[in-house]
């Protein structure tokens, strides 16, 4: 019920609505509750409406920390499993 | 899948896991709430209390829209459809509630009531357009996050001159569910439920911010992290939490920085303000009637207010006999000690509403607990089932 995942907005439509996709599935749904999002961003989506738009950079900063302790830890390449 | 597999890469898990093994201190237990059903669902599924020392016990809190629900409440929702004659919609994970006279609106559905699933609200307000001469229900249910879309609904209807739709409002507020553990007596008095930190909502932060937090950090002394619901989320969070309790500090730390600021989402706030005000009471399942912890429809908006316009009664019924629900949802008891889990209370057929939705902590703990440790770390590394 509160499980909602990040998409990508590929096309902006008129009345606040967007066609975002994820893994091949496409959908429409409502950027009511987000402004200013383009094509291109990543928003998280929750019942049918983008409820934030997804930061890259804090994101990367997150996969950077744990590569980091991934090659302290000895593993090479995470991510690509 | 961007910005989901890299989240769930197993190899990292098991990197972060051992940082918190070489973490926590010797003799020391854990005891770390996740408030939200997307965690409990996370740990269950990727198998993570495996992963952890035994030394943190994760408790589960009442973070399930679903969970919370009282029998009442569904009970309104049939009288609404079968006796008021409207169209009912609601969310797909409602429709197996158990509600009085062992009915749900799947059986009320099934003998002939008007009752449609929807994904979006938005689906319910094409119900009310493709079906002027009906009334149309929506059925609303969930925290902060469903809350936004709901609100923004009954603007558009208002807009549109939708006449024939309008809203059973059963949004709940997370901030105050917490409060009210923490102030209940199994906390406070009898110490049956120890919480020392909590992983607090991931998506219900994305839209009140991490600021709502801090008020329990500093008034209970607890340490909150706010995560995300990937399985390196769960972990580099309980990480941050063990460091946080072994250093006591009291902090709300936001691991799930790429999509929750301090403020929140502004605009998504303002259209929940415009449309709804704080109701007295509401009562959860297994908290009881817990004050100020919902949402009502103001008054300006009454003609969307389907318990005004409909003269629907709530009342509050006890729960199936031997249902542990209520103690599950506190943190008291675990789902494998009610006794009727997995026999007479099964996913196909939940006698209560943890074991309906698959953020409950009894069909989580269900679908995924007893292939856990096999496959676990398969699960991780494949990206997931
Ligand atoms: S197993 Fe079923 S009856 Fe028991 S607590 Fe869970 S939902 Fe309630």
């Amino acid at each position: 019920m509160c499980l909602a995942v990040p998409m990508r907005v590929e096309e902006i439509l008129p009345d606040d609505m967007a066609i975002v996709e994820m893994g091949g599935v496409r959908k429409t749904v409502s950027m009511a509750l987000v402004d200013g999002v383009v094509a291109g961003d990543y928003v998280i989506v929750h019942v049918g409406f983008a409820l934030t738009r997804l930061d890259a950079e804090e994101a990367h900063k997150t996969l950077a920390l744990f590569a980091e302790i991934a090659q302290t830890a000895g593993i090479a390449n995470p991510g690509a499993g | 899948m961007k910005y989901v597999d890299e989240f769930r890469d197993g190899r990292v898990a098991a990197a972060v896991a051992r940082r918190i093994h070489e973490e926590v201190r010797t003799g020391r237990i854990y005891h770390i709430m996740e408030f939200c059903g997307g965690h409990t669902h996370a740990i269950a599924r990727y198998g993570l209390p495996d992963l952890l020392p035994a030394s943190i016990r994760l408790v589960h809190g009442p973070g399930c829209p679903v969970c919370v629900l009282p029998i009442g409440r569904i009970d309104m929702a049939i009288a609404a459809a079968r006796d008021a004659g409207v169209i009912l919609c609601t969310y797909a994970d409602v429709m197996r509630v158990p509600a009085s006279r062992r009915e749900s609106l799947l059986t009320v559905k099934a003998a002939g009531a008007d009752i449609v699933m929807v994904y979006s609200v938005q689906d319910a307000l094409a119900v009310a357009r493709g079906n002027p001469r009906r009334e149309v229900v929506f059925f609303a249910i969930g925290f902060e996050t469903t809350t936004p879309p709901t609100a923004a609904a009954i603007l558009e209807a208002q807009r549109c001159g939708l006449e024939n739709f309008s809203v059973v409002c059963n949004h709940v507020l997370t901030p105050s569910a917490i409060q009210s553990l923490l102030d209940s007596s199994e906390v406070r008095r009898l110490g049956r439920v120890q919480i020392d930190g909590f992983i607090g909502p991931s998506h219900v932060s994305t839209v009140i911010g991490s600021r709502p937090h801090e008020f329990f950090a500093e008034e209970y002394e607890k340490p909150v992290v706010i995560a995300g619901f990937e399985p390196l989320d769960v972990l580099q969070a309980v990480w941050m939490l063990v460091q946080q309790i072994n250093e006591g500090r009291a902090e709300v730390e936001n691991q799930f920085r790429r999509a929750v600021t301090r403020d929140g989402n502004a605009k998504a706030q303002a259209l929940v303000g415009e449309v709804f005000e704080l109701a007295r009471t509401f009562e959860w399942r297994g908290l009881g009637d817990v004050p100020y912890s919902a949402l009502r429809i103001q008054e300006r908006y009454a003609r969307f207010d389907a318990e005004r316009r409909f003269g629907l009664e709530h009342s509050p019924v006890p729960d199936h006999k031997g249902c542990e629900c209520g103690a599950v949802l506190r943190g008291v008891k675990q789902p494998e000690e009610c006794r009727l889990f997995g026999s007479a209370c099964v996913p196909d057929n939940p006698l209560g509403s943890c074991m309906v939705s698959s953020e409950g902590a009894c069909a989580a703990h269900y679908a995924y607990g007893r292939y856990r440790r096999k496959a676990a770390s398969g699960r991780m590394a494949a990206g997931g089932p």
